[in-house]
């Protein structure tokens, strides 16, 4: 296997050719913010959380090979802003009202405003209106957390073979839909066994009669930032998240 | 006078703090800062507040604010604060994004009305309120950003004791206020 070597924030960083950045960096423990990604599954480069500059450009960690030489700069001040008003406009976009959500504690997003310190949302809230879906026996969608990762539908499609979940609709209308008919999650075969039931960053897949089961102090992100969770991020897999 | 008198006479930095559409709880981890509370007296003293009855906000140097705003009375004490206050801050879920109250925004506030007070169940001879003393409720809750310009904003729902300390003692020092993990919390 032919190996390279890049620096991140001046630090040496080899590689395997073919690695990403954000391959790479979790490999040597580099944390890289990031969302849509998910070692599991093929990068799409869709929330720019990830965004370093690579020799000088804005790339996209996760899907921006690894070259020999290449300066990356990732831990900056400037990124860390770019990345936080990536945050805030996630946040406004939905609605995001962590004290009622299960998901509090164990969510990516919000892991990530702590760690890159998002103290307001900064601009105006949309509060969208986007009705839950709670049609499944075993199942919530909680619509008003989605931030449109595609984890779930990547999971669905390529790993549970059901193809659940689409994202519909173009630009600021761009929405999860469950492929049914009826547009429901009970009119389809999802499963407590799919991958795309364990696979949701924030708190919109919930499983029902689980919610708040872990005490405050003892959910995934209470006692360690997620910037130090390097071993758990690189292990993401089915086990680990149910 | 010598340097000790000078030390006595230093103005104490005048604090106002209000809840709008809140629920108090910020209010109470303020002063879940337990004994430190004497700590701070000797360093602040209190213009509007709950904590004094004083109803309306004169010259200050700090204002804390709770809650969203959810109706006309809330914006025009959000304004006051706002001329008043030199540092205004934005505690809690509430006032920083609308937070349980703006729960209410994806329904219509005239239907809410109806609803609760002339088609609901029970409901006999019913009439939406309509006193003039009654502030109007807003067809939807704000946080405070969008009403007026905020310096500094303590998350949580409510924020804890040691974040509100953490976050005040920080200002009066001197210092950028900056809340690490554990303290800087949504929830
Ligand atoms: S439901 Fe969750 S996993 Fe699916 S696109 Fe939305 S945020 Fe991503
Ligand atoms: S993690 Fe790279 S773009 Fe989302």
């Amino acid at each position: 296997m032919t190996t390279g070597t890049m620096l991140i924030d001046g630090v040496p960083v080899s590689f395997e050719y073919g690695q990403t950045i954000m391959e790479a960096a979790m490999a040597a423990k580099i944390f890289i913010p990031h969302l849509c990604h998910h070692p599991e599954f093929t990068p799409q480069g869709s929330c720019k959380l990830c965004t370093v500059k690579a020799s000088g450009r804005y790339v996209s960690a996760c899907t921006m090979s690894a070259k020999d030489g290449m300066e990356v700069e990732n831990n900056t001040p400037d990124l860390n802003d770019k990345r936080r008003t990536l945050l805030q406009m996630l946040f406004v976009e939905g609605n995001h009202f962590c004290p009622s959500c299960e998901k509090s504690g164990n969510c990516m997003l919000q892991a990530l405003a702590y760690e890159l310190e998002m103290l307001s949302p900064r601009f105006e809230q949309f509060f969208p209106n986007r009705p839950v879906d709670a049609s499944h026996p075993d199942f919530l969608l909680d619509f008003n957390r989605c931030i449109l990762c595609e984890l779930c539908v990547r999971a669905s499609r390529d790993v549970d073979g059901k193809n659940v979940f689409a994202l519909a609709g173009r630009g600021i209308h761009k929405h999860l839909i469950v492929n049914a008919r009826s547009g429901q999650l009970a009119d389809t075969d999802f499963s407590l066994q799919d991958r795309a039931a364990h696979v949701c960053p924030v708190g919109v897949i919930l499983e029902k009669r689980k919610g708040f089961a872990v005490p405050i102090g003892q959910r995934q992100y209470d006692e360690t930032p997620i910037g130090q969770q390097m071993d758990e991020l690189a292990a993401r897999s089915a086990k680990a998240e149910e | 006078m010598d340097a000790m008198d000078a030390v006595a006479v230093k103005p104490k930095v005048r604090v106002a703090t209000t809840s709008l559409a809140g629920c108090f709880g910020c209010h109470m981890s303020f002063l879940d800062i337990d004994e430190r509370l004497l700590e701070l007296v000797e360093l602040v003293e209190f213009d509007r507040s709950p904590l004094t009855d004083i109803k309306h906000c004169g010259p200050c140097d700090i204002g804390l604010i709770e809650g969203g705003v959810c109706n006309s009375e809330n914006v025009h004490v959000l304004r006051e604060f706002r001329k008043n206050c030199k540092v205004l801050i934005a505690i809690g879920a509430c006032a920083i994004n609308g937070g349980l109250p703006a729960l209410r925004n994806s329904f219509d506030i005239g239907r809410c009305l109806q609803e609760v007070y002339l088609t609901g169940l029970n409901v006999e001879n019913g009439q939406v309120p309509n006193d003039p003393e009654l502030p109007l409720p807003l067809d939807q809750v704000h946080p405070i950003h969008e009403v007026v310009r905020i310096d500094y904003f303590i998350p949580g729902c409510p924020p804890s004791g040691d974040a509100i300390w953490k976050f005040l003692t920080d200002l009066l020092a001197g210092r950028t206020p900056r809340l690490g993990h554990p303290l800087l919390r949504f929830d």
